[in-house]
Order: C-alpha cells, then structure tokens, then sequence
C-alpha cells in the first residue's frame, strides 16, 4: 500500500467524523463499497449470501458496527423485521426535508431525487450539496439513552433529597450508589485532589454514559454508539476543552516555556502542543476501538459457523462467544472508568499547583498521601 | 485468498501487546507473590495498564480494518 493512499484512509474517516460533529447524526465510517461476493437478489436488495452459498462475514460485521437509516432487529432480505428511521436532509436547492427511510425500500427505490447507497443518502442532481442529518440508530440509541439516565438519576437525586445522605439506599439507588461513590473517591479525588468537586459533574455524566451505552450496544438490538468514532470524538472533545479552560498558569508554562535548555524549546514546544491533542486523540480511538473490535469478534465467532459450514463447529463457537461476551461486559465497565480516570487525570495535571521548582504544594492530598 | 498489507501491521501490533500484557502479568503476579495483602490493588492497577496496552493492539485493528477497503 502506498505511504500516500494509506495516509488518505486514515485523514479521511477523522475528517468525516469532525464534520459529523457539526452536523447533528453521528456516522462514523461510512460502509465499504459492496464487491464482487455481495449478489443483488432480483428485486435489487443486497444479499449476504452468495450464489455458492458462503456467507461474507465482514460484510455482516460491518453492517452490525455501523451507523444505519434503519434499525435492523432479526432476519436478512425480505423476512428482515426492521424499524424505517426519519431521515433529515438539507439541501441548497430544496431546503430542510424530512421523510421516513422507508421511502427508499432499503435502497432500491428513488425519492425526489434521492437514493440510499451504502446507508449514504446521494442526489442525482449535480448542482445539489445535501447534508444528511437523518435521526439514524445512533442517534436514536443517544436519546433513548439520555432518556434511561434522565430518568435514572433524577430518582435517585430525589431520594436523596427526600431520606437524606445517611439513611441506606433503596432500589436503583443501592445499585448507582457504589459507581458513584467509586467515581467521586477512586477516579475524581485521586487523580484531581482538593478541586475535584467541580469536575464531578462532568465525570460522572461521561462515566454513566459510556457505561449505560456500552451495556446497551451489547444487547444483540442495541446500536453500537460507543464504537462510533464520531460520538468518541465529541465526548474527547469536550475533554480536551474541559482540561484546556481549567489549565492554570503552571500548566500553560509547562507547555510554552517548559523548564529545559533554551536550544531545545525549538523542539519541546511543537511537541507539547502536538501533546495537548494526542492525549483526547487517544482516548477517542481508544473506546471506539475497543467497543468495535468487540463486536466484531462476537461476530467473527458466531460467522464460524457460517465459515467451515458445519454444526460441529457450533458448540466451539457458542462457548467462546459466551466467554469474550462476558469478556465485553467487563470492557463496558473497563473502558468507562479508562475513559473517566485519563479525562479526571488530564483535568488533574492542569488544574495541579506546583512550585516554582515543579515541586507540588501540600494540599495537594494525591501527593501527600502516595508519598 | 485476498486480504491487506495492513493485517499483518496488526498481527505485529498483536505481537507488541501479547508482550506488553504478559510483562504486566508478570510482573503483578511477583508482587502480589511478594505482598500478598496488597492484591486488589495491584489486580486494579494491573486491569488498568493491561486494557492501556489493549487499546494499542486496538489502534492496529483499526488500522487493518481501514485497509480492507
């Protein structure tokens, strides 16, 4: 692979998805072009098998990890029991248009001058620039989603307010109590200190959402929000706009004066500020990859079956499901306290008092109790 | 049989993080074998640096799957 097309591959998904995050749906890769293994059935719907009967798995992993205009339950072609999603499409020529996705017939039907290719929807007019910011399963996994946290913690903020801080939990409360005190003590105080009051809020919104969407993607319906890099990219975002508003004046020293040879600062300044990004640049990448490779597996193991086209196989395929599904449970938890601990630590190291030596005060409780 | 350049980047990265997470285990189990009472917090510490080492053979499985297009 030239160096040139491989750069192409990698600036062309992150340039998606930061246009995605002005506009309102949140796609993140935009499918493969279908090849040669996937047949058109007659009526024109794309079908996973092929004529010789081999099932192709990537494309059924694929389609399983993206973004959709529908949301796909059970059955594939015409015994497919899916839910048609509203599509929102702004057009220079036409304005704000608004129609169900059932009005494409899963891509081979034509509407004003639409068409659904590849969950893309493309006009056939020239002159036409359209914005595609359609409610897609993502996004409609985002609001059921806030809607269940909503609801979750006001409840459990009301109890607290009715019984009080003493009295022993009740309910849903017994359930969250402990994450939230895990996240206040363990994530929050830990690695921020005195002034981790203030960020909570934000900790325990981003904590409680990638775990709830997490455990919502591996229900076998559920959309895969977390393993889209365009809703990785706004949350590390908001991260990298949190650490960079709340950086105080050691830390903005330490990245455009750090304490080194004059000579160096040619090379130490580029780098820090190239380090401000990469740091919610890898958590971006961090939980959108290890939520797709997850699915991805749980698929790749169940297509095994599919693959060597025989029932022998199944009971190797089905335990090692069963184990990496409960393996992804534990990721669903691992990577929310991951992403929650970097963020609180990021924050930690810009909001940090030092010295003029670097040295850290002593009410700066994370140092004072390690050392 | 068809495939990309860019599987074998992520068997490579594969290989990278098998050492990784095998020096974490390691590592942890000899000093859990050493402090025995200090056991959950290593284990924590050890889930933490491991699914940090994780997430690189991720970032190759990334990577691998960009080049299937």
């Amino acid at each position: 692979m030239k160096a040139s097309q491989f750069k192409k591959e990698i600036i062309f998904p992150v340039l998606l998805s930061i246009f995605c995050l002005f506009s309102t749906a949140s796609f993140g890769f935009e499918p493969s072009e279908s090849d040669s293994l996937h047949t058109k059935s007659e009526t024109g719907q794309v079908e996973h098998i092929s004529k010789s009967g081999d099932v192709d798995i990537t494309k059924v992993a694929f389609e399983h990890i993206l973004d959709s205009h529908y949301w796909h339950f059970w059955g594939e072609g015409h015994d497919a029991v899916a839910l048609p999603l509203p599509c929102l499409v702004y057009s220079n020529t036409k304005g704000l248009q608004f129609f169900s996705s059932s009005v494409f017939e899963h891509g081979h039907a034509e509407y004003n001058g639409y068409t659904l290719v590849d969950e893309e929807i493309i006009t056939s007019d020239p002159n036409e620039k359209i914005y595609d910011i359609s409610i897609t399963k993502n996004v409609v996994q985002l609001l059921l989603s806030s809607v269940l946290i909503f609801w979750i913690f006001v409840s459990i903020a009301k109890s607290y307010k009715t019984t009080g801080v003493t009295s022993a939990p009740k309910g849903k409360q017994s359930f969250f109590e402990p994450l939230i005190v895990f996240v206040r003590d363990d994530i929050a105080k830990t690695n921020i200190g005195s002034k981790s009051e203030k960020y909570l809020p934000y900790l325990l919104t981003v904590f409680f959402l990638i775990l709830i969407n997490n455990v919502l993607g591996m229900i076998p319906i559920g959309a895969n929000l977390t393993g889209n890099i365009a809703f990785t990219l706004v949350l590390s975002t908001i991260t990298l706009l949190v650490t960079s508003f709340s950086g105080n004046k050691h830390y903005w020293g330490h990245i455009f004066l750090p304490p080194v040879p004059k000579p160096l600062l040619i090379l130490m300044i580029p780098l820090e500020i190239i380090g401000i990004f990469t740091k919610p640049f890898a958590l971006m990448i961090r939980l959108f990859a290890n939520m797709s490779a997850g699915h991805i597996i749980v698929i790749s193991l169940v297509g095994l079956i599919f693959i060597f086209k025989t029932l022998w196989v199944s009971p190797i395929a089905v335990a090692f499901t069963l184990f990496i599904d409960v393996l992804e449970c534990l990721v669903a938890f691992l990577q929310a306290y991951i992403f929650t601990m970097l963020t609180s630590l990021f924050i930690g190291s810009a909001v940090a008092d030092h010295n003029e030596d670097g040295i850290h005060n002593a009410d700066d409780d994370k140092i004072t109790t390690t050392h | 049989m068809t495939g990309s350049i860019a599987a074998i980047g992520a068997g490579l990265s594969a290989i990278g993080a098998g050492i990784g997470i095998g020096l974490i285990g390691g590592h942890a189990l000899e000093a859990i074998a050493r402090q025995p009472e200090m056991y959950t917090k290593i284990q924590t510490t050890m889930f933490i640096t491991a699914a940090l080492v994780e997430g690189v053979a991720l970032f190759g499985v990334v990577v691998a799957l960009m080049g299937l297009k």
